[in-house]
């Protein structure tokens, strides 16, 4: 399978940094830009996709509104490290848009099917 | 083979940007070349023109301008990073109604599309800062 399109990288969880709000923006411009993107959530990231978050108690703008906005951008392919659920005790339910679950061992095979990998 | 570089991290806090600095010189010593380096989140800072050092400490945004003046190198800096971090150009001090700017000359503010256009165009794109 020959790579294509842009894998992009995200562990942060989504408010105690601008890690996740990074993220999405560089994820929209690659749809504008008609790239075909990949967004994976590892480590504290799967918390960016979490329900019901209400941050403007700590004047931040709610992920969520962006995040239901990616399949308009055709940014359908969201992955979730399985490991990084598990740790956390969540599982897909709780989160806000349907993922691709990914096991630890796919990963690489996930990385590779991409020509580029942005870690923000 | 064409390389881009993406730099997150901050010159002084991190190490990252130093060791940016170092990769795009081991790039260009090894035949490579580099189609841009597009500074994102802290690593806008990278770009100040304000950055004032001790006389035995290297400055990290001069020798990124050092470089891009040798070797023409297209250093170009998330424009919306950069206006939220109190990092702007002459044109943008007008637009926000601010009396002073600081972007680094060889340095230009542009938008998050150059750094798609640089995946697009690059063989590879290393990033730096990335997990900070």
């Amino acid at each position: 399978m020959s790579a294509e399109g842009i894998l992009i990288m995200t562990r942060a969880a989504p408010y105690g940094s601008s890690a996740a709000r990074d993220a999405l923006d560089a994820a929209l411009t690659c749809s504008v830009f008609e790239q075909p993107v990949t967004l994976l959530f590892l480590d504290d990231g799967v918390f960016q996709l979490l329900k019901g978050q209400s941050p403007t108690e700590i004047s931040q703008k709610n992920l969520n509104a962006v995040q239901q906005s990616l399949p308009l951008y055709d940014i359908e392919r969201l992955c979730v490290s399985r490991s990084s659920l598990d740790s956390r005790g969540l599982g897909t339910d709780d989160l806000i848009l349907p993922v691709e679950v990914v096991g630890d061992a796919e990963l690489p095979q996930l990385l590779s099917q991409h020509r580029h990998v942005l870690s923000i | 083979m064409i390389f881009s570089i993406v730099v997150q991290a901050p010159p002084i806090q991190c190490q990252g940007a130093e060791t940016a600095l170092r990769f795009a010189r081991a790039l260009l010593d090894a035949g490579h070349s580099i189609h841009r380096v597009f500074f994102y989140r802290d690593g806008v800072h990278n770009g100040s023109a304000l950055t004032c050092l001790p006389q035995d400490e290297v400055s990290i945004p001069e020798q990124w301008q050092a470089l891009a003046r040798e070797h023409k190198l297209d250093l170009v800096v998330c424009i919306a990073a950069a206006v939220r971090r109190g990092l702007i150009n002459e044109h943008e001090a007008g637009r926000y109604k601010k009396a002073h700017w600081n972007l680094a000359e060889q340095f230009e503010l542009s938008g998050l599309g150059q750094l798609v256009e640089a995946c697009i165009q690059s063989d590879r794109v290393v990033t730096f800062g990335g997990r900070s």
